[in-house]
């Protein structure tokens, strides 16, 4: 299954997310928050980034939802930093973070591949509310 | 003109940590109030890592030392900007222990493509370039006119200097501040400060 890595400046936001996805998701799979910095601060962290997309790859790579400006950069420079070979198998998903990431384990939980998995998650930006 | 890169960069990382609170007023005039926070942060990080890694190394070495420290320890926006800029620029002088016109040239050059790959963005948004574009420009054309090195970079820090006053009437499009919109007229980019406040210091380094 495509793991999911929530990458937020707030830990908490990260953490919300996942619990709100973890419900809709299946037992084992792979949803990963990487929230705010190491001593609880507003900010994004490679390291926790980094650590969390490893965490997050079983095999079928991972879609990586992001919510402000910096947290792309840090996500983009992790994968910089990542080996090519592991780079490919990572992609972050041009979505709305909640609803993206929502939309991104729902899609994984069926087993689709790495780029379907992106695709439902940046169609999420078009969900009607109401 | 003599620069030891070493005492160049804790220069820098104190003259950052020393504006802490002024680029943290900037940032929260239109941004999320954390540049000076976060820059402080970065270059304490830098300082006791270079120390560790010893005053000796070559320049290439300790510029991918500071990129690599800000990329880990920033937590803002600034941390991956930044980083990518000293890795960029430290790529351009590895193994070496002089600049001149040229190498400094480059490793401008380079540091500047690599914020605008990382950022996406270009001059004229209300980000660090509008300060680094034009110092890269006046010191190609200071280098060309046989200027010395620290003419060059005399010219540079004004140019940036400028940058940062214009940075002052045009809205920003990139980043937290661009949620302002035109309300961010009138505010000077925290981004672009800190930028001219790195060159400003080694400009004052370079002339002891």
């Amino acid at each position: 299954m495509v793991g999911v890595v929530i990458v937020s400046h707030s830990q908490k936001v990260a953490e919300g997310i996942r619990e709100m996805a973890l419900q809709m998701a299946r037992p084992g799979q792979k949803i990963i928050a990487a929230g705010g910095m190491e001593n609880g601060n507003i900010g994004t962290d490679v390291t926790r980034v980094s650590e969390a997309i490893i965490a997050a790859n079983t095999g079928d790579g991972v879609a990586v939802m992001v919510d402000l400006g910096s947290a792309v950069m840090t996500t983009e420079t992790v994968l910089e930093l990542l080996s090519e070979e592991f780079r490919e198998t990572v992609k972050i998903a041009d979505a709305p973070i909640l609803e993206g990431a929502i939309s991104a384990v729902v899609e994984a939980s069926l087993g689709s591949s790495l780029a379907i998995v992106v695709r439902t998650a940046e169609g999420a930006r078009n969900l009607k509310k109401c | 003109m003599k620069v030891t890169t070493y005492e160049a960069m804790t220069a820098i990382g104190q003259a950052i940590i020393n504006n802490k609170q002024f680029l943290t007023e900037l940032d929260a005039a239109i941004g999320d109030g954390d540049h000076g926070i976060n820059m402080a942060r970065g270059f304490e990080a830098v300082g006791a890592k270079l120390q560790s890694l010893g005053a000796d190394k070559d320049i290439g070495t300790i510029l991918k030392t500071v990129g690599m420290t800000l990329i880990s320890s920033v937590g803002g926006a600034s941390g991956p900007l930044y980083g990518t800029a000293f890795l960029r620029a430290a790529s351009q002088v590895l193994g070496k222990y002089e600049l001149d016109q040229e190498n400094a040239g480059m490793m401008l050059a380079a540091a500047i493509l690599g914020i605008k790959e990382r950022g996406k963005a270009m001059r004229g948004e209300k980000t660090m370039l509008d300060a680094l574009e034009p110092a890269y420009e006046s010191f190609m054309a200071a280098a060309k006119a046989e200027k010395s090195l620290l003419e060059c970079l005399e010219l540079a820090c004004e140019a940036a200097r400028q940058g940062v006053e214009f940075t002052k009437t045009i809205i920003a499009t990139k980043g937290r501040a661009s949620y302002l919109g035109e309300r961010s007229i009138g505010h000077q980019d925290p981004g672009a400060t800190s930028s001219y406040i790195i060159l400003q210091t080694l400009l004052e380094y370079s002339r002891t």
